[in-house]
């Protein structure tokens, strides 16, 4: 089976003014399907970059990007929509919601762009806040909301299309410690339990732990990629 | 796709009334567009109807010649001042213009009526049979006199309306009455239908006509027998009334011997003429209506644009967001030309009912007739979508083209 992930020499080259910023110096990975994956490096190392190639938000001024196979270099604007829609999940730092929308039409979101039935939407986002143990929920409106239960309405809404993979950039950045490792342990049953890849960027080693493997990046290229076998919930907490 | 734009319709109607204040005074531009144009046309199309109401009683393609002035001594009489067309004209022009249908005279002067202890002073007409028929007069009860009548000079008297209000009892029978005219038995013979306000806004109504000859005999004491008051002709077809006008002008100048460095001693008037003059005016009335409804419009337009730019900034992130999980461009270009169309859909519906509410109004307080046309509807509604759309359409282009990575970094 061919890998989920698999990057061989990834450029970007910005463009500011004068300048040519390499943000990417062909960068080489692969994941395999079902990998909790810890992307770490510190800021201006590219991983920004990187996740947003393969978040398919951006296209690689060189190098080839394979998505389940597909090569999504060279698609159209509207071809990575319908990748990001099928096949992707975010979750962002500053969660991202809708205001002044209920928890339950955020979740709906991405079904309302795959054109599928009000009804259906609504039975499927209901699930999805489900998993993310929002029940009881769904009419409360993101101020309504705790950063905690906010970023799990924003993991509902990246859940609600069964994505092969998650996409989670610096998911705890705003929270606190206790709200921290609810949504770690949220996702990190998604990847035990259903297999969701998850692809995580984080500052914090203590996040970082929870996955099982961790790529260091620096200057646009990988400079460590380590197994971490070791168990998050095996650690002690250092709160 | 039709559940993703009613989804969408629902999702903009909702995001308007987050802020209904400023959706309100947003469309407030169109609200006063669409009203304006409403009510205004709707006043114009009342007065046009009431204009061509007026013009069409006077009867179809009917010219009028009038005497010409007279200038003695350097002063100049006013028209109708001089005893320049009698009846022979009259039965002259009927043989030398092929194109007149009929000719027929009248004369008129202000009399006393009496009937029995009621009496009335109102305008007297001596005419020709034929003015009847020319000026579309018809009959309430009785009919007219006879050529016959006009040849004995018989006296028997038409009575229109406003006569007969002033001189007969309610539930009295006019025909067969004798009244007396300048102390001359008439027997009624007819009552005239009503005409209703002339062109020029004189009762039409307020009239006695009797044969020609009668009045010349026996009730006016004319001095210059013939002569008449105005020369009446009508045309088969309303194209001839132009060149049947040529055609009359050279042939009186040829009877009364007029040379070329001579004025025409008499005016030939068209009812075309009459009715243009206040069409005129209400057509200009119209254009300045439209006018300033375009402007309304183009503010109004200009308005919708405006907030959707800072909607579009305050939603940057919301754009990116909805990117990232799929929209494709069309979608967010959908959606803002949505908002557009939904706030001037609301402004021109809005505007429709103020503008029927306004010409109501008039109708009421002022008393001027109004109509209010369906089409005059749908042109405004088809207006406020097409100002939502034109005005949408930027914005939402600007909204769909947003990186989606900038868009959701965006603070």
């Amino acid at each position: 089976m061919a890998p989920l992930i698999h990057c061989e020499d990834l450029w970007k080259v910005y463009r500011l003014g004068d300048v040519e910023v390499q943000a990417l110096r062909g960068l080489d990975l692969t994941i395999e399907q079902g990998e909790f994956v810890a992307i770490m490096g510190s800021s201006g190392s590219g991983k920004s970059t990187l996740m947003n190639i393969l978040g398919c938000l951006d296209q690689p001024t060189r190098g080839r990007y394979r998505l389940n196979g597909t090569d999504v270099a060279g698609l159209r604007a509207d071809q990575l929509a319908d990748i990001r829609n099928q096949q992707i999940g975010f979750v962002f730092q500053s969660f991202n919601l809708i205001p002044r929308t209920s928890a339950l039409e955020n979740a709906q979101l991405p079904l309302f762009y795959r054109g599928l039935p009000l009804r259906e939407q609504r039975a499927l986002a209901t699930a999805a806040l489900g998993r993310v143990g929002l029940q009881g929920r769904e009419q409360h409106y993101p101020t309504q909301l705790s950063g905690g239960q906010q970023q799990r309405v924003a993991i509902a809404r990246a859940l609600v299309t069964s994505p092969s993979l998650l996409l989670a950039d610096e998911p705890t950045g705003n929270l606190d410690t206790v709200s921290s490792r609810e949504i770690m342990t949220i996702l990190d049953r998604l990847n035990k339990e259903q297999g969701i890849t998850i692809i995580l960027v984080t500052h914090e080693p203590d996040i970082a732990a929870y996955a099982e493997r961790e790529v260091v990046i620096k200057d646009g290229r990988v400079l460590t990629d380590r197994n971490t076998k070791r168990r998050a919930t095996l650690l002690p907490t250092e709160a | 796709m039709p559940a993703f734009i009613l989804l969408t319709v629902l999702t903009a109607i909702r995001i308007l009334g987050r802020n209904r204040l400023r959706a309100g005074l947003t469309m407030l531009g169109i609200v006063i567009g669409v009203g304006a144009v409403i009510a205004m046309v709707s006043i114009g199309e009342g007065a046009k109807a009431a204009v061509a109401q007026r013009v069409a009683s006077m009867g179809t393609n009917v010219i009028i010649i009038l005497p010409g002035a007279t200038t003695a001594g350097g002063v100049r009489g006013g028209q109708g001042g001089a005893v320049t067309l009698t009846v022979s004209d009259g039965v002259d022009l009927k043989k030398r213009v092929p194109l007149l249908g009929d000719t027929g005279w009248a004369k008129r002067d202000v009399m006393q009526i009496v009937n029995g202890n009621k009496n009335w002073n109102g305008p007297v007409n001596g005419i020709s049979p034929s003015y009847l028929t020319i000026r579309d007069w018809s009959f309430a009860s009785g009919g007219p006199f006879t050529q016959l009548d006009v040849d004995t000079a018989a006296r028997v008297a038409l009575v229109g309306q406003t006569v007969i209000e002033n001189l007969f009892d309610v539930g009295e029978e006019p025909v067969g009455a004798v009244i007396r005219i300048k102390n001359v038995p008439f027997r009624v013979i007819g009552v005239l239908a009503p005409k209703g306000q002339s062109a020029q806004g004189s009762d039409q109504d307020d009239i006695i006509f009797i044969p020609f000859s009668t009045a010349e005999r026996k009730v006016f004491g004319t001095q210059f027998l013939g002569s008449v008051g105005a020369v009446f002709a009508s045309t088969e077809r309303l194209e001839d009334l132009v060149p049947a006008v040529e055609q009359i002008r050279e042939a009186l100048r040829l009877r009364h011997r007029l040379q070329a460095d001579q004025d025409d001693d008499f005016t030939i008037r068209t009812q075309v003429d009459i009715g243009k003059v206040q069409a005129g005016t209400s057509e200009t009335l119209t254009v300045m209506l439209f006018a300033i409804a375009s402007v309304s419009l183009l503010v109004g337009g200009i308005g919708i644009m405006n907030i959707l730019l800072v909607s579009v900034t305050e939603r940057t992130r919301e754009i990116g967001v909805r990117m990232a999980v799929g929209a494709k461009r069309r979608h967010i270009l959908m959606q803002f030309l949505i908002e557009a169309m939904t706030l001037s859909l609301m402004g021109g519906c809005l505007g429709i009912l103020f503008g029927i509410l306004g010409a109501r109004l008039t109708t009421v307080i002022a008393g001027w007739p109004t109509i209010i046309s369906g089409n005059t509807v749908a042109a405004a509604f088809f207006f406020s979508v097409a100002v939502g759309l034109f005005f949408g359409l930027y914005p939402a282009n600007k909204a769909s083209r947003l990186n989606p990575i900038e868009a959701l970094r965006y603070e």
